[in-house]
């Protein structure tokens, strides 16, 4: 525990002494500012809820988290300091959990940083207000889901442009598969059964049940098993990396 | 005599590595006692480095072992790494950290708390002669300070044995013998072993000398002995004649 938060607070450090920190939270606000109200039509609906916010999150997630997931394991075999990090005492598990939390905390500090809208949205009318926590705590574990991808492909290459690549073609997959566009094609033909799995490999399945405000232990339990899949996997690629 | 100080610290055991084709290291066995200072020669790509990030348990070997202080470096990685300190190759370090948060980090993982932690560093900045950057982020440094910092992260905790890949490479001659100065300082009771391409260094700092070329060990002895294999008692010719010797013969081999 104690390694993991040492290897956290190194890296939040990184984040907030370079400009990496501030660019993706000004952008990140910038976009949610002009999703919401261009895009989702926030004052037109005339709607005291936060859904034109929440409904674009999976889409700006797609290429903003991998923007911050790129650099965890890519940066560090380029520099050469995953030398330094590998040969101190600490495990491979310890030095995973620890970088991803950190670059979870940011995405969180990023996302509690949409406050004033919350405040906006109570100042024109009278949201649920246990709907809009649901969803933040929906969004908050959906960047989670896409950070552990983004951490695993950014531990199997140098480049990181190679590594933001891959990842948000990844991610579009785990966004696509529960998109109705898809799964309007495979319910003419395909049993209802494996419609449904596809559908439940989806980030958008599962955000979207949660942003209901309604939170299924499933949903919960879908994004834990998949963060955990991915950062197991980052943990194997990094030990392959040491026999290789 | 066998005093405490002369106990086996390092023992490499039939080391092997092979990347995909590349048969890095062959079959390497040595072993380095405290008080030893263990110079690594060798042409690169010899095989050195690779070595070294097998010890240090940064490579899996493919095959044979590595014991640090009789805990084998693949079942027990992090007993052995607690009781080394490596500088790897270039000292790379965190460029956006300053000198004290870099170092601060170093001693957190390395299991020193509030002023446990700020004594050790307080001790190795006044050791090193890093006051005057402390605030300064890494990335800012010349590369004399570069490495010094390097150097403070690997000898923080006071580590049992010491392991340095090129520490005086790229330096000006000051900082060469700064660095020679400190490592003969620490030489009396720790186990460390350097890497090196100047030969005098060899002379000025080691006890002993492994000489390794394609992946194999050539000669293994003291200074002295190794000068004494050029009938110039040179020790530059003697690394010339045993690294060219061998490649030589490796090159008949290949062609018939």
């Amino acid at each position: 525990m104690k390694n993991i938060s040492a290897i956290m607070k190194r890296e939040l450090y990184g984040y907030f002494t370079t400009p990496v920190a501030y660019v993706f939270i000004v952008i990140f606000l910038f976009l949610t500012g002009i999703f919401t109200f261009y895009l989702g039509s926030f004052y037109e609906r005339a709607q005291a809820d936060l859904d034109p916010f929440f409904r674009f999150h999976p889409w700006l997630y797609l290429f903003l988290i991998p923007a911050i997931a790129m650099r965890l394991w890519s940066e560090e075999r380029k520099s050469g300091t995953i030398e330094l990090l590998m040969t101190l005492p600490i495990s491979v598990s310890e030095a995973v959990i620890g970088k991803f939390l950190a670059a979870w905390c940011f995405t969180g500090i990023a996302l509690a940083l949409t406050f004033p809208i919350w405040i906006t949205v109570n100042y024109l009318g009278e949201p649920d207000n246990t709907v809009i926590v649901a969803s933040y705590l929906g969004s908050f574990l959906m960047a989670g889901g896409f950070l552990s991808i983004g951490s695993c492909i950014s531990a199997i290459t140098k480049s990181q442009v190679i590594a933001f690549v891959i990842s948000v073609v990844i991610c579009f997959l785990f966004v696509l598969s529960g998109f109705p566009l898809v799964l309007d094609f495979f319910q003419a033909w395909a049993p209802h059964a494996l419609v449904d799995a596809i559908a439940s490999f989806s980030f958008l399945t599962h955000f979207d049940s949660i942003k209901k405000g309604v939170i299924d232990f499933r949903d919960l339990v879908y994004f834990a098993i998949l963060i955990t899949f991915w950062l197991y996997a980052t943990v194997v690629v990094i030990d392959s990396r040491k026999a290789s | 005599m066998t005093t405490e100080n002369q106990s086996i610290a390092i023992e490499v055991k039939a080391l092997d590595k092979q990347f995909g084709p590349i048969h890095a290291v062959r079959d390497v066995s040595f072993s380095v006692s405290h008080g030893e200072v263990l110079g690594f020669l060798g042409p690169n790509g010899a095989g050195k480095s690779t070595t070294m990030k097998m010890i240090t348990g940064f490579l899996e070997p493919t095959s044979g072992t590595v014991i640090v202080n009789g805990n084998d470096v693949t079942t027990h990685p992090i007993e052995v790494k607690s009781s080394i300190g490596y500088l790897p190759e270039g000292a790379p370090s965190y460029g956006e950290m300053t000198v004290l948060s870099f170092l601060r980090f170093i001693a957190e993982i390395r299991g020193f708390k509030g002023a446990e932690a700020e004594k050790k560093i307080d001790a190795v900045v006044k050791k090193i002669n890093l006051e005057m950057v402390l605030g300064q982020t890494i990335e800012t440094l010349s590369k004399g300070f570069k490495r010094r910092v390097g150097m403070a992260q690997t000898i923080i905790h006071d580590p049992d044995v010491l392991i340095m890949d090129e520490p005086t490479d790229g330096l000006d001659p000051n900082q060469k013998h700064e660095v020679r100065s400190l490592i003969k300082e620490m030489a009396e009771k720790k186990a460390i072993i350097i890497s090196t391409h100047i030969l005098e260094e060899v002379d000025a700092i080691c006890t002993r000398a492994i000489i390794i070329a394609a992946g194999k060990i050539l000669f293994d002895g003291t200074p002295q002995e190794l000068r004494a294999t050029s009938d110039k008692n040179d020790i530059d010719d003697a690394f010339r004649i045993i690294t060219t010797q061998h490649y030589e013969q490796h090159g008949e081999r290949a062609h018939s």
